[in-house]
């Protein structure tokens, strides 16, 4: 009985892969609205042209996409 | 002497360090839904006191690994690493190399088959079945408290934190915080806080990794970042001009020739031994998380892993801190100077070295990535609490409920007993940390307490684990005894028997005059006189207060109103501290605040004074040199150094004392040794697996690294 409950638990990987693929969603689309309507210059963080936000929230979406389809709860 | 320091604007020190835009509370918010939704998930599979207290016994090899490591990787260890990264440079990283890497791999190779083939729930559990309940209710009660302090602690960090960096409540940060920690573990036992610590490994490094790659893009690169550090150090930390910021072992030789003031022995024997060996080996919230991996060899690969996973967190704390020196710059190009929580300065005209890591966020992640590294931040002292409790419910009921309480319950008695001492240990960590509030400078000594009670509990646990000879009686005096002299040796340093004097200051109050409500006219006004060096940076070097109320701290009375910038008094030559949180420049007419020392002061005759005298027999806050020597060898000596042969002499005094009293006592027979003592343990026969599962190769690879890495920073 025991055995059965634990096979069916989704594991803990899914529940990070779909964090960190809102995460990258939500700050891709922060970072692709500040290209678009950039803030102040004295306002900006330093770097703000390499657009960090922009490449590391794509990061976040491959390795969140990678993890919640791989361990995507079975049926 | 070299003298230093930082005009602001009155204002400018009292604004929020880091400002959240809608899309950071978005992600922040988000976190606090998930955690809350993987606890209720996870309650259905906590329905025994197995399932609850130790997840089951079925964690794999990575997920053991990974909690093993987040466990231990709060937010007071990456801001704190990070801020020692910033005071001490490179010396910072032995904490996850020598100071780490040989005692996981000990624990992996050695320790770990008895731990998991005791079946114990818990080290103090471990004691029981080693020396008996006496040893084991030492053990189980200073670990409740410990983990309540140590939980208590951490709230207590994250709503001062929160406050000072975003401005938020302290009061509903605490309680926000707790009550998701107290739903996640109260449903999930500790199955959920090893969920959430895995989560949260994740997040720090994706909220914390683009700090050093954007750090090292703007400073020009690692060697373009060393130059800097070598240049701007002398300026940062003026006490310690000699001392090389960049090495890990070359500056090592003596006391003085590095920023941390220890030797090479005190880091080999204090830190990489005794204290580091204490913390990762018997330091139940750590083993915890590796006992319950599903097999013994999971729970050697897995604690293996964590090794391998502790090594790489210099990157994400050891090089902001470095980075501190090289990038943090004030408006005028010259490098900022933070100083420590200690410093009178700190929090008024300085940012203090705990700041380092919030400096650069802020420097660096623009809106939605902030709210990424604050929720890190937020994650990590959420489950930095959960591990604690999770931790406290389980050594509370089968350590001290459940042999001296309430015997022979059934199973879910047990389960109710962990649900509800969950509960019960987030309300104690509350009133810890509002405790805390009133008396924060608990929170200086309780890390090094900690470590005074885990090194004699190592001491004990290894001396029986390898020694069948070690008795009951020897255990549990080795153990006392230890923790005694410990705490002892801590009292003595401190003491000062010829009276302690800090030094002396003088301190240019903003207080509002009785006679006005205008806050500006009703201010201090000064006159300095500030010359420019080469690099165009200002310096004081002397101040005259026109007007206002100056409190002096363990100063003389004066004869024509003129301060000098040193004062000769009992232990030598001291600088005069000058801190002036709010006064009126006189010559501008502007509001500025200012910290400095050794300058002359002058106060003209209008000038109120108020006299303080101040010496204490014991100091919590100070060293004695002259009883540090006896313990750390010198009177060079710094703090960290006396922590960390203070470590050692524990160890060395326990071990000391249970074989000395095992000699005199009877040993218990061989019989009620097994499985628990080396040489009285077979080892399982697992089925037989490929090399590269092997735990021993592993160890060897993660040991190789470790020098090679020792070495191209040596």
């Amino acid at each position: 009985m025991l055995m059965q409950t634990l096979e069916k638990q989704i594991p803990i990987w899914f529940f990070i892969g779909v964090v960190l693929l809102i995460y990258g969603v939500l700050i891709l689309a922060s970072g692709i609205y500040g290209v678009f309507y950039p803030p102040p210059v004295e306002h900006r963080v330093a770097l703000w042209e390499l657009h960090a936000d922009i490449w590391w929230s794509i990061l976040l979406i491959i390795v969140g996409l990678v993890y919640s389809i791989k361990y995507k709860p079975q049926h | 002497m070299n003298s230093h320091f930082f005009i602001a604007s009155i204002g400018t020190e009292t604004k929020r360090l880091l400002v959240l835009s809608p899309i950071d509370f978005v992600v922040i918010a988000i976190y606090f839904i998930i955690v809350l939704i993987i606890g209720w998930y996870l309650k259905k599979f906590a329905t025994t006191g197995e399932d609850f207290f130790l997840a089951g016994r079925k964690m794999t090899a990575w997920v053991a690994g990974l909690s093993f490591i987040s466990a231990n990787l709060s937010s007071l260890e990456t801001m704190g690493w990070s801020a020692m990264a910033y005071q001490y440079g490179m010396l910072g990283a032995h904490a996850y190399f020598i100071g780490a890497i040989p005692a996981i791999l000990f624990l992996a190779v050695v320790m770990m088959p008895f731990y998991y083939i005791s079946k114990t729930h818990s080290v103090p559990g471990y004691l029981k079945l080693r020396y008996g309940e006496g040893a084991r209710c030492i053990a189980g009660f200073t670990f409740s408290f410990m983990t309540i302090m140590v939980s208590g602690a951490s709230m207590f960090a994250m709503a001062k934190i929160l406050n000072l960096l975003l401005g938020w409540n302290m009061d509903l940060s605490i309680w926000i915080s707790s009550a998701t920690v107290a739903v996640y573990v109260a449903l999930g036992g500790l199955l959920s806080a090893v969920f959430n610590e895995v989560l949260q490994y994740f997040l720090i490094w994706a909220g914390s990794l683009l700090i050093p790659i954007l750090g090292l893009i703007h400073a020009g690169g690692w060697n373009a970042m060393i130059e800097k550090i070598k240049a701007n150090a002398p300026i940062i930390h003026p006490t310690v001009q000699n001392a090389d910021f960049t090495s890990l072992w070359r500056n090592l030789g003596s006391f003085d020739s590095n920023p941390m003031g220890i030797d090479w022995f005190g880091m080999v024997f204090g830190l990489g031994v005794a204290v580091s060996f204490g913390y990762w080996c018997t330091d139940f919230l750590q083993v915890q998380r590796v006992i319950v991996a599903k097999d013994l060899r999971s729970a050697q690969n897995g604690t293996i892993i964590g090794a391998f996973l502790k090594m790489l967190v210099p990157l994400i704390v050891t090089i902001p801190g470095l980075l501190g020196l090289a990038v943090l710059l004030n408006p005028d190009g010259s490098p900022m100077v933070l100083v420590p929580e200690s410093d009178p300065r700190a929090g008024i005209t300085h940012r203090t070295y705990n700041d380092v890591l919030p400096l650069l966020m802020g420097q660096y992640l623009g809106p939605g990535l902030l709210g990424l590294g604050v929720t890190a931040m937020i994650a990590g002292f959420m489950s930095g609490m959960a591990g604690n409790v999770s931790a406290f419910a389980t050594v509370w009921t089968y350590d001290v409920y459940k042999p001296l309480l309430v015997k022979n319950a059934p199973d879910h008695h047990y389960l109710n007993m962990g649900r509800w001492s969950s509960i019960i240990g987030v309300l104690l960590s509350i009133a810890t940390a509002y405790a805390l509030f009133l008396f924060s400078n608990i929170l200086e000594y309780l890390q090094v307490l900690v470590f005074f009670f885990i090194v004699p509990l190592f001491g004990v646990v290894i001396t029986g684990m390898l020694w069948k000879r070690a008795t009951s009686s020897g255990g549990f005096w080795g153990f006392l005894i230890g923790i005694l002299v410990s705490i002892a040796m801590w009292a003595y340093v401190h003491t000062f028997p010829d009276g302690y004097h800090p030094a002396p200051k003088v301190t240019i109050l903003s207080e509002k005059s009785e006679s006005s409500n205008n806050e500006k006219a009703s201010l201090p006004v000064v006159s300095a006189e500030v010359v420019k060096n080469e690099k165009g940076f200002e310096k004081i070097t002397k101040v005259v207060v026109e007007k206002g109320t100056v409190e002096l701290l363990n100063i003389r009375p004066l004869t024509n109103g003129i301060i000098p910038g040193v004062l000769e008094g009992k232990g030598g030559k001291k600088l005069v501290q000058v801190l002036a949180p709010g006064v009126v420049n006189k010559s501008n007419g502007e509001v500025t605040g200012f910290g400095t020392e050794g300058i002359e002061v002058v106060l003209l005759p209008d000038v109120k004074i108020k006299m303080r005298e101040e010496s204490h027999k014991f100091a919590p806050a100070a060293f004695n040199p002259v009883h540090a020597k006896l313990i750390a060898r010198s009177e060079k000596a710094k703090p960290m150094a006396i922590n960390m042969y203070s470590g050692w002499w524990s160890l060395v005094i326990t071990v000391l004392v249970t074989v000395l009293i095992s000699l005199v006592t009877k040993p218990k027979p061989e019989s009620e040794l097994r499985n628990v003592v080396m040489g009285l343990t077979p080892l399982p026969d697992e089925a037989p697996c490929p090399w590269y599962q092997k735990p021993g190769f592993w160890a060897f690879v993660v040991a190789i690294v470790l020098i090679v890495v020792n070495i191209i920073f040596w």
